[in-house]
């Protein structure tokens, strides 16, 4: 069902967690539907200085939890909040029932810049 | 790395004895059994003598039992082949923790027009004996039971349900594609008109089952042909597969079912001893020999078998038929599961060649793998 490239990540997913003192918060999902996906962030001058993420949901959730976490690390609000779910499931061969999964990883990080701009209204 | 396969449910590894048996009949003797010659004569002996075996391991004649390619046909036949014999009625009972293939065909009867009721279960997974008499009316033809439930592995008192529809003079059938070989099964004295077997369950090989349909039932074929099997399924016969069949439940004895609790046992007790916010699921009694079903709360089933098969053990979420749907598991939903919880579970099922070193190595890793998942679950207070 999945490729050996999901496996890989889901041997070893990155940044998995919370942020205690975290800036922002972004929650997407519900138990009732399945995968829920919490991310954290620290933001220092208007950069992702740390991501993290909680996910309960299926291997492709914490799969692409994970590949979200790793993209977003680094870049400007701006630029992250371009990330769609095609960038995070680029070359992952996602079975189609599992493709919900990266557009929930993409929406769950533009809620949390969301919480951020709106706490700090930048 | 070597695997270990916790994954009975599914499917079984076919028996060393079953395969060397098989063998000769795939380019030795590879007639047709419906052949004059000396070769389909060999085949006719031996499927002949396949079909005794069956037949006596569950008190039943050898006319009354038919081949076929398996658990999902067996099941087909039987609600399709009733449905359509008979014109008395139009109305089937099955319960909601049956086999997709039960449930399929059941709602497929329903959109030509039969009425159908989905009987509830307890949380224990059990049918009610009440519920059954109650739904039973002057219109009713058949009722389906699942004997084993190959997702939590309650087992059902057919005798008491059985005599229940024979009261009522109504066909009663079961899906015994689980409990096969591991529960008793006996149609006379568990009151069964019909009953599904399969091979590739007991360490047989797959594409190969069984119904067996008590003499002078009616009932519609809907494979039509050379006539083969007393008219009721036409098709040449899979020679090496009825051997193998025959030859997986000639090997299936006692003492390997008593492993098996022994190991379930230990599964089950060690769990509970280690790992927190932990639920067994089906009834702890009446269960398969061979079947654990846990809920392990605030996590998906999929993570855990993900990383159990990254250490070499081979496990399930529930039925291995529904992992190509999200729809959470129909059998927890109808033993009284929140759907938020209804994905946190995880299927254990052995056989006769699990080993207590493997037993030892799953309870080893077993608890490292749910409190990695459980540190990165956004639900805590589970």
């Amino acid at each position: 069902m999945y490729s050996q490239k999901v496996l890989k990540i889901f041997k070893k997913p990155k940044n998995m967690g919370k942020i205690k003192d975290a800036d922002a918060v972004g929650e997407v999902g519900n138990l009732n539907c399945g995968d829920v996906m919490k991310i954290y962030l620290k933001v220092e001058k208007n950069k992702i200085k740390d991501v993290k993420v909680e996910t309960f949901g299926c291997i492709a959730a914490i799969v692409t939890s994970s590949l979200l976490t790793e993209m977003a690390k680094g870049k400007t609000l701006d630029e992250a909040y371009k990330i769609t779910n095609k960038d995070i499931s680029e070359g992952l061969e996602l079975p189609n029932i599992k493709l919900h999964c990266s557009v929930l990883a993409a929406s769950a990080l533009r809620k949390a810049i969301d919480d951020y701009r709106k706490k700090f209204k930048v | 790395m070597k695997r270990i396969y916790m994954d009975n449910g599914a499917t079984t590894k076919v028996a060393p004895e079953v395969a060397k048996v098989m063998k000769k009949y795939f380019s030795d003797s590879y007639g047709n059994s419906s052949s004059l010659h000396k070769l389909g004569r060999d085949a006719n002996k031996k499927i002949e003598e396949a079909r005794k075996i069956i037949a006596d391991s569950i008190n039943a004649e050898p006319n009354e039992i038919i081949f076929t390619s398996g658990g999902t046909e067996s099941n087909n036949l039987t609600l399709k082949g009733i449905a359509f014999a008979n014109e008395k009625g139009s109305h089937i009972i099955v319960t909601k923790v049956e086999h997709d293939c039960v449930l399929n065909s059941a709602k497929w009867l329903e959109k030509q027009g039969y009425k159908i009721t989905y009987l509830n279960v307890d949380t224990d997974g059990f049918v009610n004996e009440k519920d059954l008499e109650k739904s039973i009316n002057e219109k009713t033809i058949l009722v389906s039971i699942i004997h084993g439930n190959n997702e939590v592995g309650t087992i059902q008192n057919l005798e008491k349900l059985g005599k229940i529809c024979r009261k009522r003079n109504v066909l009663f059938h079961t899906d015994a594609c689980q409990s096969y070989t591991k529960t008793e099964i006996d149609v006379k004295k568990q009151n069964l008109d019909l009953v599904t077997l399969n091979s590739h369950k007991i360490h047989g090989p797959k594409g190969v089952g069984a119904l067996f349909i008590r003499k002078g039932i009616n009932i519609t074929p809907w494979q039509h042909g050379g006539g083969h099997e007393f008219n009721l399924r036409s098709g040449t016969l899979n020679v090496p597969g009825i051997i193998g069949f025959s030859e997986a439940v000639k090997i299936a004895n006692k003492k390997d079912i008593e492993h098996m609790i022994k190991l379930r046992e230990k599964i089950i007790e060690g769990v509970f001893d280690k790992i927190s916010d932990v639920k067994l699921n089906g009834s702890k009694k009446e269960r398969l020999c061979n079947n654990i079903n846990f809920t392990f709360f605030g996590i998906e089933g999929e993570g855990i078998v993900g990383y159990l098969d990254e250490k070499g053990i081979c496990a399930s979420t529930g039925s291995a038929c529904s992992s190509n749907s999200l729809e959470p598991s129909h059998v927890l939903q109808a033993i009284g599961f929140e759907r938020k919880d209804c994905n946190s579970s995880l299927r254990l099922t052995l056989s006769r060649y699990n080993t207590e070193k493997e037993v030892d190595y799953l309870l080893k890793v077993l608890p490292e793998i749910i409190e990695k998942l459980r540190r990165f679950t956004p639900y805590k207070n589970v």
